[in-house]
């Protein structure tokens, strides 16, 4: 641990680093960052920033507000912006209490508890989210959604201004050591989508609260707005953060089987069998905000229901086709997510889901053959497939039910979440929306 | 720097990834005939010898580096705690000792005294490839006059690789002998280290990586022209 401080005291003082950001996340998924000079770092590393959590999402207790941020050197990352001026560097940090013990509010070390129970049973989780987002000409919710394309799917526009932007992203990216495997216009005008390449969950959280900043920073730079919220125009799809899963044990992937019919070994089986059982109660989590119950509907590629399969994209979890000869790229992939979710807490879940199933031996239900969207409700019924929750509102009831979501998050994060989201949910209940007007106001 | 000659053969990992990570290169060795026959054309730059679970052949290993003509300098011997009083009566047998297990900053310090009082090649502050410079004193990496920002663990992983150019490493290997601990991504993490390097190297040196299909990687060209 010692060289690796030693490596970043160095490099500040060779680079002439003038600032150095310590990040962390709330338990909302908001990036937060004190910044400190080069001068403070030494002290930062031995014992931590002491700062007044109070003011910060999920981080205030009754009894005492200070906590101590404390970062992690192997985190230690040049920002590839701004330097112009200051160079400045960013590293993610831990957050602790002032006896030392892990923060219970910081969702970082949620994730590290969970990976950690992984890591007993021999297991690392791997995994690669499917980023979409949305260009528009401003952020400005006065003003209506100007979308900067009326380009669709795969579509090669040219000269465009988004291409240009997600080119400059992905350069970025990369240059902070954040592989892209794919990138393309996504099915909406002005939706793309950024695809990353898989790494273990915790550096993969970190890496998508660089990203959003990333994605936003070069929109900026070029006057336009970029967002993550899931469904800022009705009528088209949404934006979601499929997520790829695998789980290894040492080099191998423990998700393979060779001579089973679908190439999935019984870890993988019990795998899904779990995230299917847990999914009503980790709703609220991957699908956090009211917005993103709207982007869980028919019709839009979007899972409604509980079900697993392999060439289906209405299912919730989906199994896609190994190759021959690429035995290790065997995994899963996790539809319901939006990328306004807390990764932290969202890995957590869909990890904790998993190895339940794994530990209890649950059974996986049959494949879903046909397209969920077109069968009846009674078919649905008969197949005994559950739904998704239908609203953040059904989200936090069966959230609230769950054991294992209180287990996995910890008691004072599933607390504060289901107060803090049970507000968010009675605000937006009594406002009278523009639907109820346009549809009542002139006939009753 | 020649490499620093190792008993035993393999060497304790904890060892080998001192070595490494202070930029010796070493060679191990399993017997006393080896410690001749496996002697690079300007000898040994050193030695390290571990007592502590073999003890006949260290010693032996020992004498026989010390009585040649011109006897071999410095020699390191790692002893357990049970075996200080081994040590009697064998003073002319090496310059310096450190107590198994070891504390790495100890050893590093130790050898780094060692090396200076001899005067033989002390450890290299500059590792070159073509147009890549590493400088192992500020820990900075540069691809001509452009700076790599790299993290730690990359920064070690490209070190460990530019200081062999032309070897084929395993994943465990490298997981080993530069991690060294436990790490959350298992053994993909050197395949999830070496993108991330080859992103920040850029399309044009990212080649210098090359992926050894089924085995594991290699930096720069292979000694055997393949």
């Amino acid at each position: 641990m010692e060289r690796q401080q030693d490596y970043v005291l160095r490099t500040v003082e060779e680079r002439g680093v003038r600032l150095i950001r310590l990040w962390f996340t709330d338990v909302l998924g908001q990036l937060k960052s004190v910044a400190i000079s080069p001068a403070e770092l030494e002290n930062a590393f031995e014992e931590g920033m002491h700062f007044d959590g109070s003011a910060i999402d999920g981080f205030s207790r009754v009894q005492e507000s200070d906590v101590l941020a404390k970062p992690e050197a192997n985190t230690f990352e040049l920002l590839p912006w701004d330097r112009t001026e200051d160079v400045s560097a960013r590293m993610f940090c831990d957050i602790l209490n002032h006896d030392g013990t892990p923060f219970e509010g910081d969702p970082r070390q949620v994730l590290k508890r969970n990976l950690d129970r992984a890591r007993e049973k021999g297991l690392s989780f791997m995994c690669a989210p499917e980023m979409e987002f949305f260009y528009f000409r401003s952020g400005d919710p006065s003003r209506s959604l100007e979308p900067l394309d009326t380009g669709s799917y795969f579509d090669l526009t040219t000269a465009d201004v988004a291409s240009d932007l997600r080119k400059r992203t992905i350069h970025m990216l990369e240059a902070m050591g954040i592989p892209v495997e794919y990138s393309f216009h996504e099915d909406a005008p002005s939706q793309h989508e950024i695809d990353l390449r898989y790494t273990d969950a915790l550096s993969m959280a970190d890496n998508i609260m660089t990203f959003r900043l990333v994605v936003r920073e070069i929109a900026l730079e070029a006057g336009v707005y970029a967002t993550f919220m899931p469904k800022p125009l009705s009528g088209v799809q949404g934006s979601g953060m499929h997520t790829h899963i695998s789980l290894f044990e040492g080099d191998t992937n423990a998700f393979y089987e060779p001579g089973d019919p679908y190439g999935l070994s019984k870890v993988a089986y019990g795998f899904i069998a779990g995230v299917l059982h847990h999914a009503p109660g980790i709703t609220a989590i991957t699908n956090q905000i009211v917005n993103s119950y709207k982007r869980l509907i028919a019709g839009h590629e979007a899972p409604t229901h509980i079900s697993w399969a392999r060439n289906n994209r209405s299912a919730l979890v989906r199994v896609p086709i190994t190759k021959h000869g690429k035995e290790s790229s065997t995994r899963i992939e996790y539809r319901a997510p939006d990328p306004a979710c807390n990764p932290y807490l969202a890995f957590s879940l869909l990890l904790a889901s998993g190895m339940n199933g794994i530990e209890q031996g649950l059974q996986l239900p049959p494949e879903a053959t046909r397209n969920v969207f077109e069968l009846t409700p009674e078919e649905r019924a008969a197949e005994g497939m559950r739904s998704l929750p239908q609203s953040l509102s059904d989200a936090l009831d069966a959230m609230e039910h769950s054991e294992l979501v209180a287990e996995a998050l910890g008691e004072h994060i599933f607390e504060w979440f289901l107060r803090n989201k049970r507000s968010e949910w009675f605000d937006y209940k009594s406002q009278v929306t523009q639907f109820e007007l346009d549809r009542y106001l002139p006939n009753i | 720097m020649e490499p620093v000659l190792l008993f035993p053969d393999p060497p304790p990992p904890e060892l080998a990834q001192t070595l490494d990570l202070n930029g010796y290169p070493w060679k191990a060795i399993a017997s006393e005939r080896d410690a001749t026959r496996e002697e690079p054309a300007d000898g040994w730059a050193g030695a390290i010898v571990c007592a502590d679970n073999d003890p006949e052949n260290a010693f032996a290993i020992c004498r026989a580096l010390r009585k040649r003509d011109l006897p071999l300098e410095p020699v390191l011997l790692l002893v357990s705690g049970t075996q200080l009083a081994d040590l009697e009566l064998r003073d002319d047998l090496y310059d310096d000792f450190c107590l198994s297990p070891f504390h790495p900053r100890e050893l590093e310090a130790r050898l780094k005294h060692l090396f200076w009082q001899t005067g033989r090649g002390t450890r290299p502050e500059l590792i070159e490839y073509g147009d890549l410079m590493l400088n192992l004193e500020t820990y900075q990496a540069a691809i001509g006059d452009e700076p790599l920002d790299l993290t730690y663990m990359e920064y070690e992983l490209l070190k460990f690789l530019a200081s062999h150019p032309g070897k084929v490493f395993t994943r465990e290997t490298l997981l080993s002998r530069v991690w060294g601990y436990e790490y959350y991504g298992g053994a993909r993490t050197v395949d999830v280290h070496v993108r991330r390097l080859r992103a920040k190297l850029g399309e044009e040196h990212a080649g210098l990586i090359q992926t050894v299909r089924s085995v594991g990687y290699r930096f720069g060209q292979s000694r055997w022209g393949v």
